[in-house]
């Protein structure tokens, strides 16, 4: 427990120290927010879109967060030559993992934490405490296949390849997803296309939790099969990395 | 009997094709100090990341305080470092060794090492600002701060001022003073004398000696008598000849005197004479001469032999 405390202290220390960094992903899905929602009185005045809207960049932030944290992140961990100097301390892969599952739920909070507070002051937005719980437990289930997703190219790809590979898969999956604009106003195609995608099936579920809107059928199975295909290539991606490391 | 806190027996371990460390054993007793000698590419380091629990062996057995190195109990009284430029460059001084030191059950205080090794100034500064010596100097701490009873140094002074080194050497003495076991492995010569009682050289995957450091010190302390001649008679003096450019002869040596007189007697017309010490590189391949024919079997090298010892009147 105390090495997971250590290692957890370790890489938030790391991850502060690039302040920049840190305030790209805290910021973004609150600043989405005062630009793409807030101005916009159809969306900001109406109790249920911009619930959604909140929803929608909530997940954003945390869907960042997967991609940046944990993909270039470990992409990042593997390429120096620290990372085979901390496997000879007395520590196992456990608390190491722990540790960075820890560090992205923080920086996912921080992410939520200001949008949250926007949304509350300067829209209609408004849950009930169930809503609330149940969009964040929503929020948790969603990022399943996201975090797969990020752990996957973190232990695929050199951190060069990982950096562009995040943000190619960043923005077309939060867009068809409907993480920016409700989907909604999609053209039928787009919208077909979209329910497929896990951050779209991610967010109909939050906002089944936060609103009274019903989850599409789909939603819960798309999800599964994501989180299944992107944990399976997480796993095997871990373990390939394992056997190349150990050459 | 003496515990024996490292072992590897019977190892192999392959890269592809290449073939790193073929059928090693050694032994590392307590209280020793192990200096592991060799070219790069060797195995060296090799020998050391199996024994560090980073790679796995193909075959044979790697043991760490009588277990598997890859459990990390058994590396809690191991202290190694880190390459010098491995240290994260934005945590503070201070961060990266309280960071290893909380992977120990009784460490060294943090504050009281730094100052020791003469970083307590530097302690809040970002390790990415320090100089090459500071930096080396952290990384002895870190492998020092758990108290450990094995030490394992890679090329621990490569790069360092004659001061830099000479102080990491004798926190190294001191250690092993007070009871420590110390894995070295560099390819200075004068390194491994600076520390070691005890020299194992590697070569091509192999141990090709493992000898007290005086043994192996007049083995290496070779010297190469280069002439030009047309032929040689049988020189008893030599103990491998290589046949250069044209009629260049390099004749190697435990005693070049005694050489130059018997070259002398034998009235071998020969020019050109120079007196030099044997290189480190040709001191291993002196080295490998010695080996008996077992091992020179699985490495055949015709080339080389025609012109070894007592055949140097072949050419004529």
């Amino acid at each position: 427990m105390t090495l997971v405390a250590l290692h957890t202290r370790y890489v938030a220390l790391e991850t502060i120290r690039v302040p920049i960094a840190v305030v790209g992903t805290v910021m973004f899905p609150v600043l989405s927010f005062l630009f793409f929602v807030v101005p916009f009185r159809e969306i900001s005045g109406d109790p249920v879109a911009s619930t959604a809207a909140v929803s929608q960049l909530g997940l954003f932030a945390v869907f960042s967060v997967c991609l940046f944290t944990f993909g270039v992140g470990v992409a990042d961990d593997r390429s120096t030559p620290w990372d085979p100097y901390v496997r000879t301390l007395p520590v196992g892969a456990g608390p190491r993992i722990v540790a960075r599952l820890l560090n992205g739920v923080l920086f996912a909070l921080l992410g939520l934490l200001p949008l949250l507070l926007t949304a509350a002051l300067l829209t209609e937005a408004s849950v009930t405490p169930t809503q609330a719980l149940l969009g964040l437990g929503a929020l948790a289930v969603a990022g399943v296949p996201l975090l797969f997703m990020g752990v996957a190219i973190g232990y695929s790809l050199p951190v060069k390849a990982a950096v562009p590979v995040a943000q190619v898969l960043l923005l077309p999956l939060a867009f068809g997803g409907g993480l920016f604009i409700p989907p909604e106003g999609f053209p039928a195609w787009l919208d077909a296309v979209s329910q497929g995608l896990p951050t779209r099936a991610g967010r109909d579920l939050i906002i089944a939790g936060t609103t009274d809107v019903d989850l599409p059928a789909t939603a819960l199975p798309v999800l599964a099969a994501w989180a299944l295909v992107a944990g399976v290539l997480a796993v095997r991606a871990y373990r390939r990395d394992e056997g190349r490391r150990f050459r | 009997m003496t515990e024996i806190l490292a072992s590897w027996a019977g190892v192999t371990r392959r890269y592809g094709d290449v073939l790193a460390l073929d059928d090693v054993s050694l032994d590392v007793p307590a209280g020793s100090v192990v200096g592991l000698l060799g070219p790069n590419g060797a195995g060296k380091s090799t020998l050391l990341s199996l024994l560090l629990g980073l790679r796995r062996p193909d075959s044979g057995t790697v043991q760490l305080f009588g277990g598997d190195p890859r459990v990390p109990a058994n590396r809690a009284l191991l202290g190694c470092t880190p390459q010098e430029t491995a240290l994260p460059p934005t945590l503070k001084v201070r961060e990266v060794l309280d960071f290893v030191a909380g992977h120990h059950r009784d460490p060294i205080p943090t504050a009281r090492l730094l100052d020791d090794l003469g970083l307590g100034e530097q302690a809040g500064r970002q390790t990415g600002g320090l100089s090459g010596g500071q930096r080396r100097r952290l990384s002895v701490a870190l492998a020092l701060v758990g108290r450990p009873r094995l030490l394992v140094l890679d090329e621990p002074t490569t790069g360092l001022d004659v001061d830099a080194r000479h102080l990491l050497w004798q926190r190294v003495r001191d250690f092993h003073a007070d009871g420590g076991t110390v894995v070295v492995t560099s390819h200075y010569l004068e390194e491994v004398e600076a520390l070691a009682q005890r020299v194992v050289v590697v070569a091509a995957g192999r141990v090709l000696v493992d000898d007290t450091l005086d043994a192996v010190r007049s083995r290496v302390r070779q010297r190469r008598v280069s002439v030009r001649a047309g032929a040689l008679p049988p020189l008893v003096n030599v103990v491998r000849a290589d046949a250069g450019d044209g009629d260049r002869w390099s004749l190697f040596t435990d005693d070049s005197d005694a050489l130059v007189r018997e070259l002398v007697h034998a009235d071998v017309p020969f020019r050109d004479l120079e007196v030099a010490p044997a290189s480190l590189e040709e001191a291993f391949l002196a080295l490998t001469s010695h080996l008996p024919d077992r091992h020179c079997d699985r490495h055949p090298d015709p080339a080389r032999r025609q012109v070894t010892g007592n055949r140097t009147g072949a050419r004529a």
